[in-house]
């Protein structure tokens, strides 16, 4: 199985504090520094960095400067909340074809210390296309909105069937203690909370957090060396869909190229997979993600996310942290999605672990369904 | 004409200068390549399918149907903020392209997908006109 990326997991660090007077620098560096020493390494084996964080134009110059870190390799692929996923890919790549050996992935955000909106705050991007999307008053939410809207119209698609997913995100958050939401709730709840731009409530929409972490991949050789149990890469897609000069189908997401995709170079197949971390901005990113990669036929994802399949217990666990939805959200979520695969497939998530956990599928999404997104896909594995 | 316009407004290139010069006329326009004939939206330099240059401004008949919409309750958008609830809405024009935009004249909860809709332009100022779409 998974031949050509080898390249093992062998340190994660998830900054556990939810709002924190320290910086976006600061987490990423006390982050790394965990995520190696959990590898049974320090600053100076660091050769390759894979990190969103940075100035555009000079992109991560800065945090590498800060760390003192002088890599070999260095990536700051930005697409949207799927980028941490997108790096570990890469870091895999650039490790198997010998560009470096210990590839470093970090990232860290102080959205919520910063008071920034994530969802609702004014799309302006400096890009070409604000002159056509800005003026309409578009936010995040609403992008995401308009495909959950479309979806109830094509396939009878309810409120309460998104808000089971968010029923059981809660769920798992209240067996997490550094979630920022543990208070379980009902469907009820949140269709009974605000409407934010419909037909997405409140309790569709991921909470706003400070947050970071870190991720450290090594070459399959040191495996003998590492202090925990590895996890493995065995299959990685990236994809993209957008506006198409104005011909798209708002609900096929790029997860419908990643999944098949991923899949397809692991050599496994949708019932081998034992939980599942999807990003989950909004509880229509779940249940869209969930149809393109497979899980169930297109059209049918409310039916499929609900009675409990997606808590633990059910046939597919899904964000056994709490995920966007309840545990954090600091703006690009997607490195807790590898996190938290790897501490299930080590057996490490206490309360919340998932029995005999060998296989896990990470999906992250980055950008907005309703305009342009990014999908990443991993494959993670038990060595 | 708004006494005072507080939303956003379209920054305005070389690119998309006859876009928004037709809007002030009150007439919406796609691009037809030369090329491979594509017809698209929103206005770029080059055809999205072809990257050929050889585009012709083509108007179109303004008339469409409602693809998917929001009804926006909440948002810090400038000018936006202070009339919610309002709509956002990928309106499908009978041309075929999409095109990302508001839907007003009628009540946000009044709007269904697969409505038919009809372009409405707003004047921002003396330069500025935005297409917008109400019910046909």
């Amino acid at each position: 199985m998974g031949g050509r990326l080898a390249a093992l997991i062998a340190g994660v660090y998830e900054f556990p504090e939810r709002k924190t007077a320290r910086s976006a620098w600061e987490i990423q560096a006390l982050s790394a520094r965990e995520a190696l020493a959990e590898a049974g390494l320090g600053p100076r084996d660091v050769d390759g960095v894979f990190t969103v964080t940075g100035t555009p134009g000079v992109g991560p110059l800065g945090l590498l400067d800060y760390l003192d870190l002088n890599p070999r390799y260095v990536d700051s692929t930005t697409i949207g909340g799927a980028s941490p996923v997108a790096h570990v890919h890469h870091a895999a790549a650039a490790i198997a074809s010998g560009r470096c050996s210990v590839a470093l992935v970090t990232y860290g955000s102080t959205a919520l210390s910063a008071g920034v909106a994530v969802g609702t705050r004014e799309r302006v991007t400096g890009e070409y296309l604000d002159q056509f999307e800005t003026i309409y008053g578009v936010s995040t939410v609403g992008l995401y909105a308009m495909v959950a809207q479309r979806h109830m119209h094509e396939y009878g698609t309810t409120p309460a069937q998104l808000a089971a997913i968010a029923v059981a995100c809660r769920r798992h958050a209240s067996l997490n203690p550094h979630a920022r939401y543990r208070e379980p709730i009902t469907v009820e709840d949140v269709l009974r909370s605000p409407m934010i731009s419909s037909p997405l409530h409140r309790l569709d929409c991921c909470v706003i957090t400070d947050g970071g972490g870190a991720v450290v991949l090594v070459a399959p050789e040191r495996a003998r060396d590492l202090p925990r149990p590895p996890v493995r890469l065995l299959g990685a897609a990236e994809a993209v869909a957008h506006t198409a000069a104005g011909r798209r189908d708002y609900l096929v997401t790029a997860a419908a190229e990643t999944g098949p995709r991923a899949l397809a170079e692991a050599g496994v197949a949708h019932a081998d997979i034992d939980a599942a971390m999807i990003y989950d901005s909004f509880t229509i990113t779940v249940l869209l993600t969930l149809e393109d990669l497979g899980f169930c036929p297109k059209g049918e994802g409310g039916r499929f996310v609900e009675g409990g399949r997606l808590e633990l217990g059910g046939a597919l666990p899904v964000n056994t942290d709490g995920g966007g939805l309840s545990s954090n959200h600091p703006g690009m979520r997607g490195i807790f999605l590898v996190i938290e695969a790897v501490r299930q497939l080590r057996g490490e998530a206490g309360p919340r672990q998932v029995a005999d956990c060998r296989l896990v599928l990470v999906h992250g999404t980055g950008g907005t369904l309703g305009t342009r997104h990014s999908g990443a896909t991993l494959i993670l594995a038990r060595d | 004409m708004a006494a005072e316009w507080r939303k956003p407004v379209p920054v305005v290139t070389a690119e998309s200068r006859p876009f928004w010069e037709a809007c002030r006329r009150h007439r919406l326009l796609l691009q037809r390549c030369g090329a491979c004939g594509a017809l698209q939206y929103y206005p770029r330099g080059v055809c999205a399918r072809c990257w050929g240059t050889a585009l012709a401004w083509q108007e179109a008949s303004g008339r469409g149907t409602v693809y998917t919409y929001t009804v926006t309750y909440r948002t810090e958008t400038r000018g936006f903020r202070e009339e919610t609830p309002y709509v956002v809405a990928w309106v499908e024009l009978e041309e075929g392209v999409q095109v990302l935009t508001n839907i007003v004249g009628c009540a946000p909860e009044a709007v269904r997908i697969g409505m038919p809709v009809v372009v409405a332009f707003e004047d921002v100022d003396d330069a500025v006109s935005i297409p917008r779409f109400r019910p046909a």
